[in-house]
């Protein structure tokens, strides 16, 4: 049991005192990523391997969160950032593990297992040396793929939980006005001043109260939230805890989509682990304060990641939101005072008390304060997670830390704030990535999620992508976003099966108006964003899959067909064994040829040939 | 007492008021169909939407359910509104091609067609939701409720089975707005969501008037004895 | 169908009788059946004092739930944004080919019911499958036949 200062450092003296008791320090990524490339196995057969060499009490193999590079999983890291290997056990593991176990010994760099970037001649050893690590400043993620998520002790050992120590000596006012003076924006989309969300549930009448963390994260392209919540739980457990305290809660619960069950087991642990260490419970430090926190699981439906869904899934019943003339924080979850937040601004909380709120200010842009996490996906060859200062440009994340375009293609647009967001074209990419900018592009951050797109994406496929999205995960409550959203989809479906007609762009903007200013909940109202923000930039691709009946990207089925240039093919054989219906034939070092009767086009082909032969019209 | 504007009239209401409510009261003419004096709006149609201004502020609201504040100006047919009413009856008229209420009303709002392809497997359904909250708050039973979601959505019992709770009243068939609900009395028999009531018969007039199950719950509520409510309201 | 009112009861007591908790009853329950019986939506509700009305819409409303039997093994095909730019239809695809059934659907025999889901949150290793929990990450149409027959040998 911890009830003091000196009880906590006292846990946190013995845990240094333990993990420098090893010569070595070995982090195998455990996050999601990691583990679905195999990280489990990578941990086991090493430890195995070290126990035979009787090493088991020198070095250390630890299971930490997300290292944000899991295009390149598994990942591991030496030491304090000393080496980092990528991909390790994908070629073979027996083999890795035996070169492992080299560096494990004597420190040998096995330059195999190194990062490879695009300056094949640039050895990169220490993660700091990566770009897509070098640009990043980790506040939020510092210790993801630091600490064991499973084990108090390692948080403790790295400070935390000093923070809650810190505010339960503050006057809950005070708390709120550093908060309010940071600049702490929700982190989950609106992008709402977290501070002035505390005062007003503070300041609103009726008991109890509650605090919730939203870790509903279904923005597909996103998992920001996905990774604090596997990789480092007991943050997002400290913020809860400040913010209960200065909002005058002692009731918190984390809504956690069912479609991440690690995050729910390492949560559940790292409440269990809190309840039995004191940090949560009754008379947290002797204050006299009391909190404890509960966990409820999704039902892989969107619209729970709406607030008052979210508190009506809570409640046991479906997911439909509630119109918001009257706040969340006078009148939310069972009607009560009730404060939302998204699991990174939770995550923020105990940084900005344990800093202070003038180290927050001082980063970020005048509006837009802090840093923020990105998942950086699709088309860009560095895939993960990454955190940055607001204000810094697309073009910064997109091509020195993603690394550019896969297969280096042309850049087409970069989708950001998920289904409620919108594609923004290259034109764009020196525009600072705040809150507010965002906004004024027609897209919005949304949770952060960052979906690279290249010139063989179709933007009218993309807005059908979305609009089937929305119809499927509408909740149906009301008329405009019900039957207006599959509307849509009707409408850009014909485009894309070639049966657009000339005036559908104009009909679509003005249904789309209608939707935004009268759907019920803000994912209705937001719903027409992925259409409008493409018709804004690439109204000439609508028109030409109306007029000419066209795909330029080639992805578009019904307007596409796939050849081969017999000037180009080299009967390879590349292509025909790919092919997922076996309509390509030809005989070795002879040209190949599409049956186009039964091509499905997929692009399958066109993806593989190195010589340029598959070709789209 | 909150005192505001609906288009350019001064008017005054109670403080926690809807907007719909003192419109109706001051003569105001908004469509809307999920309203309901008994049972509250939860917001569902979106028929009913007014612009509200408040300063340099403006915003589409739904009358049923936004709270009357000092100042603002309500205006019930502006522009934007005219655009989100039109584009609802649009959409409700390609869903329920079939039902007469929603045409009238369309008509009377100057939409006479709709560019949609029309369903035909949604009844005269718009789910405004009041046939489950009469069962729900009026009745007493729970017998309905919604299933699914987004365009799936639709009113049932369970598994669309004969409910087990539901003691065939019709308080759902006489709220539905657009007539979508079947029910049938023939022979002594009532016929509603799938289930078969056998209907009481006035020991006076010997006529059938409502349906056993409905009798013996009232009975069970209210403490009356059943050979009591066995006579039909014309015989008492 | 007869459910294990025992089994159901342990679930129930675990949340307490907490009717906020019906959700995850329901996701317990479907753990043990692989999909969630009628009578177990009846017996919960029974239990809770919920009426049966009101525990159909919740068991409708969430796609976690399925009131239809499922096959042995569920395979979850992500058409997540990244997950569909990378080729996710593709797999969906190649998966109702090869498994000879439409999403949504069961094999007949019983092994494998495909669906999809809107995101799974491993973007980065897009096009991603899920299969009763272990993810499969940059799948193609190559490697599908090879995941559907780790699981066809196996059971």
């Amino acid at each position: 049991m911890i009830a003091s200062i000196e009880q906590l450092d006292g846990m946190a003296a013995e845990y240094k005192q333990k993990t420098g008791a090893y010569s070595k320090i070995v982090k195998i990524c455990c996050g999601t990523g990691c583990i679905s490339s195999g990280a489990l196995r990578v941990y086991e057969k090493l430890n195995e391997a070290i126990a035979a060499e009787r090493l088991t009490d020198k070095v250390l193999v630890k299971k930490t969160g997300c290292h944000g590079l899991c295009e390149r999983g598994p990942i591991i890291v030496f030491g304090d950032d000393e080496i980092l290997y990528q991909t390790v056990g994908k070629r073979n593991l027996d083999d890795d593990i035996r070169l492992l176990l080299k560096t494990v010994k004597d420190g040998t760099v096995v330059e195999n297992l190194l990062y490879k970037g695009e300056d094949k001649t640039k050895r990169h050893v220490s993660p700091r040396d990566i770009p897509f690590y070098a640009g990043q400043t980790r506040v939020v993620l510092a210790l993801n793929g630091v600490l064991d998520p499973e084990d108090i002790g390692e948080y403790i050992s790295f400070g935390g939980y000093r923070a809650v120590h810190k505010a339960l000596q503050m006057d809950p006012v005070q708390i709120i006005e550093w908060i309010q003076k940071s600049g702490l924006r929700g982190r989950g989309g609106g992008g709402f001043l977290t501070g002035t969300k505390w005062r007003s549930c503070r300041d609103a009448s009726g008991e109890p109260r509650y605090v919730i963390a939203n870790g509903d994260e279904g923005d597909p392209g996103a998992f920001m939230d996905r990774s604090l919540m596997e990789g480092n739980p007991h943050a997002v457990i400290e913020g809860m805890i400040i913010g209960g305290y200065a909002i005058g809660s002692n009731h918190g619960f984390i809504y956690v989509r069912d479609e991440y069950p690690l995050a729910v087991h390492r949560l559940s642990i790292a409440i269990e682990k809190a309840k039995e260490q004191g940090l949560l419970g009754a008379n947290i430090f002797n204050s006299g304060f009391g909190f404890d926190i509960k966990i409820y699981r999704g039902g892989g439906a969107f619209v729970c990641g709406e607030s008052t869904a979210l508190m009506s899934s809570i409640e046991g019943k479906t997911g439909e939101p509630r119109a918001k003339y009257i706040h969340t924080v006078e009148k939310g979850l069972w009607d009560k005072p009730s404060n939302l937040n998204n699991v990174e601004t939770w995550a923020c909380v105990p940084h900005i008390i344990n800093r202070g709120w003038e180290w927050f200010d001082s980063i970020g842009t005048p509006q837009s304060k802090g840093t923020k996490v990105f998942s950086l996906v699709g088309k860009v060859k560095n895939t993960g997670l990454v955190e940055v200062p607001m204000g810094i440009t697309l073009n910064e994340i997109i091509f020195k830390l993603g690394g550019g375009i896969q297969g280096d293609k042309r850049f087409k647009a970069v989708q950001t704030g998920g289904p409620s967001g919108g594609c923004i074209p290259g034109e764009y990419l020196d525009m600072p990535v705040d809150f507010d900018s965002l906004t004024k592009l027609g897209s919005m951050m949304g949770s952060g999620g960052m979906i690279v797109m290249d010139e063989r994406d179709c933007m009218v496929d993309v807005a059908r992508y979305f609009l089937k999205f929305l119809v499927d995960e509408s909740c149906g409550k009301c008329t405009p976003c019900r039957e207006g959203v599959r509307r849509m989809f009707e409408i850009v479906d014909n485009i894309c099966k070639g049966n657009g007609l000339k005036g559908d762009v104009e009909h679509l903007e003005e249904l789309a108006r209608a939707i935004q200013l009268g759907s019920l909940c803000a994912l209705g109202q937001s719903a027409p964003n992925p259409v409008l923000s493409t018709i804004k930039y690439f109204r000439d691709e609508y028109n030409i899959h109306i007029e000419q009946k066209r795909c330029p990207a080639g992805v578009c089925k019904a307007l596409t067909t796939f050849t081969i240039d017999p000037e180009k093919c080299t009967g390879c054989m590349r292509c025909a064994p790919e092919c997922p219906v076996a309509c390509i034939s030809g005989e070795k070092k002879k040209v190949h040829t599409i049956d186009r009767s039964k091509c499905i086009k997929c692009g399958t082909c066109y993806d593989v040939c190195r010589f340029g032969a598959v070709k789209y019209e | 007492m909150v005192e505001f504007t609906i288009n350019g009239k001064k008017v005054e209401a109670e403080k926690d008021e809807a907007i719909l409510d003192v419109a109706m009261r001051e003569g105001f003419d908004i469509p809307t169909l999920c309203y309901h004096d008994t049972l509250g709006s939860d917001g569902r149609c979106r028929l009913c939407v007014v612009e509200v201004r408040k300063g340099n502020r403006k915003r589409i609201v739904t009358s049923c359910l936004y709270p009357v504040e000092n100042g603002i100006e309500v205006l019930t047919e502006s522009p934007d509104v005219l655009l989100v009413r039109k584009t609802v009856l649009e959409l409700l008229l390609a869903r329920c091609p079939d039902s007469e209420v929603i045409r009238y009303i369309a008509k009377e709002h100057g939409v006479s067609n709709t560019r949609y392809a029309k369903d035909n497997d949604k009844g005269k359904c718009i789910l405004c939701n009041l046939c489950v909250k009469t069962c729900e708050f009026n009745v007493g039973v729970t017998a309905l409720g919604m299933s699914g979601k987004g365009p799936a959505k639709k009113v049932t019992t369970p598994y669309g089975e004969p409910s087990r709770v539901c003691i065939g009243c019709g308080a759902c068939v006489a709220i539905c707005p657009t007539g979508h609900i079947y029910m049938e009395d023939r022979d002594g028999v009532r016929m509603i969501w799938n289930k078969r009531f056998e209907l009481a018969r006035c020991p006076k007039c010997n006529r059938y008037h409502a349906p056993v199950e409905q009798l013996e719950f009232i009975a069970g509520k209210s403490g009356t004895p059943i050979e009591e409510l066995l006579i039909c309201p014309d015989c008492k | 169908m007869e459910v294990d009112t025992a089994a159901i009861n342990t679930i129930i007591d675990k949340y307490g009788k907490d009717k906020s908790y019906l959700l995850a009853m329901f996701q317990d329950v479907q753990r043990q059946y692989r999909y969630l019986p009628k009578e177990a939506i009846q017996y919960i509700c029974d239990r809770l004092h919920i009426p049966f009305s009101k525990g159909y819409e919740v068991a409708t409303f969430y796609a976690s739930l399925s009131l239809t039997p499922r096959g042995r093994h569920t395979v979850h095909v992500c058409l997540g944004t990244a997950c569909h730019l990378r080729g996710g239809p593709n797999i969906l695809d190649t998966f109702e080919r090869e498994l000879n059934i439409k999403k949504g659907e069961t094999t007949e025999n019983g092994l494998f019911t495909l669906e999809s889901v809107n995101c799974l949150g491993a973007c980065a290793l897009a096009p991603l499958v899920r299969i009763d929990g272990q993810d499969y990450g940059k799948t193609t149409p190559g490697s599908v036949k090879k995941i559907i027959n780790e699981y066809g040998e196996s059971s």
